[in-house]
């Protein structure tokens, strides 16, 4: 029994081992093929500098012998041709045919779309030499100080409301600081200040689940101007706004982000009544002495 | 006229250099300006130093003129002298001096505040005193007349 039982189980190892490689051989096939159809894809290694360098900025063969080393004779690259390219008709329109009004006008103009220019300067603009790193103020950096994160207390230096001590909120995207007094403790809304002309104290409201609604952007709190002067002379500086008048979304914002803060403000003893002090300076107290 | 003097063993306040704020004990007399001092238990390694810096203090240590920093150690323990400077009102007037600077604005309302009701309380009472104080005055002068 015990040798049939070995020459079985040598029979199983073996059939074992017949499938595993039977079933690797596919697999490595399997693997290789794939190997071939990746290679083709995979960008061949750059040769080094066929041009040996004697000295800098000099190589050892010159331009005609450099052509036939690389075999750039062998080497003639064009781009796929594009449907589109294919069509041709693609050339922007010269001409627009524009109505005209009035009778006996005959309807319509054929107007250039690009037209000569109407100026030549009398010398030609000089060429401007290149310069980098000059961006738009759209896309300057903003820095914020370390000592000014959400929920911190600021001292307002300047406008109106100067010496007020006012929660800080975040910053926007011009860089200004989204600040809130809140309006029931000291009459200052949400408002933008900027971060040089305030002194971040070290005194901090929690603002950790506070939701701030998206819409609050540069854009909202920018000074609205009228400019449609159609009259000259006389009745412009009636129309133009005189009064600023505080919309409704202003105050369902300001109530919305308020009510938030004021909770969180309760909590802290005395921080009401500090948030409504004003700050100043007297006799004897010198800003650099101050920690704040 | 003094009460205070040099001698082996009296504890010094550092006022003024690197080691400023920090206590010494005077181990020896070097010339008319500087002492051997060493302060183990306040991290200031023994070193000579001009008594000009050093603000004497009440406090006397038992030690021989010379002793070993172990000795020095072991006196200062023994009288728990940094115990015993906490408690003096010097020390607690340093220490005020210091949290004072260290007041944020937020501190410095709340003290305002404090204050505020501190005097108003004071004032109350000192108007209730001076107020029965010429009640009182008032109606001798009637019981006089």
């Amino acid at each position: 029994l015990a040798p049939q039982m070995a020459g079985e189980k040598k029979a199983g190892d073996k059939k074992a081992a017949e499938a595993k490689p039977a079933e690797a051989k596919p697999a490595e096939k399997k693997g290789s093929q794939k190997k071939l159809r990746e290679r083709p894809k995979k960008p061949k290694k750059h040769h080094a500098s066929r041009n040996p360098v004697l000295a800098r900025g000099i190589g050892r063969y010159s331009r005609s012998a450099m052509y036939a080393r690389k075999a750039m004779y062998k080497r003639k690259y064009t781009a796929p041709e594009t449907k589109a390219q294919k069509k041709k008709k693609e050339k922007p329109r010269a001409t627009i045919t524009k109505p005209v009004g009035g009778d006996k006008n005959g309807g319509s103009r054929v107007v250039k779309v690009r037209k000569m220019p109407r100026y030549y300067p009398t010398e030609d603009v000089p060429r401007k030499l290149l310069s980098h790193g000059k961006k738009p103020f759209s896309q300057h950096k903003r820095k914020l100080r370390a000592s000014i994160t959400p929920g911190t207390v600021l001292i307002l230096l300047t406008g109106r409301h100067r010496g007020k001590r006012v929660v800080f909120l975040k910053q926007l995207g011009t860089g200004l600081l989204l600040v809130t007094g809140p309006l029931a403790i000291n009459r200052v809304p949400l408002r933008r200040a900027h971060q040089k002309f305030v002194i971040a104290t070290s005194t901090k409201v929690d603002i950790n689940g506070v939701r701030i609604p998206k819409h609050l952007t540069d854009a909202y709190f920018k000074k609205k101007r009228l400019r449609k002067p159609k009259h000259q002379e006389g009745e412009i500086f009636d129309t133009e706004k005189e009064k600023y008048e505080i919309t409704e979304q202003r105050k369902s914002d300001q109530k919305a982000v308020d009510t938030q803060i004021l909770a969180r403000i309760k909590k802290v003893p005395q921080l009401r009544g500090y948030l409504r002090s004003t700050f100043s300076l007297s006799n004897g107290v010198y800003p650099h002495k101050l920690v704040f | 006229v003094f009460k205070r003097f040099v001698e082996i063993g009296r504890v010094a306040f550092v006022s003024f250099g690197p080691h400023a704020g920090k206590l010494v004990a005077i181990v020896d007399v070097i010339d008319q300006n500087r002492a051997l001092v060493d302060g183990p238990c306040s991290g200031v390694r023994r070193q000579a130093m001009p008594f000009k810096c050093m603000q004497l203090t009440d406090f006397v240590l038992k030690f021989p003129h010379s002793a070993r920093q172990k000795h020095v150690r072991l006196a200062w323990e023994k009288e728990n002298i940094n115990e015993k400077w906490a408690a003096t009102r010097w020390a607690k007037k340093i220490e005020a001096r210091e949290k004072k600077a260290k007041m944020t604005d937020f501190d410095r309302y709340k003290v305002m505040k404090a204050k505020k009701m501190r005097n108003r309380i004071i004032k109350h009472a000192m108007k209730k005193l001076l107020k029965e104080a010429s009640k009182k005055g008032k109606k001798l002068q009637k019981a006089q007349k």
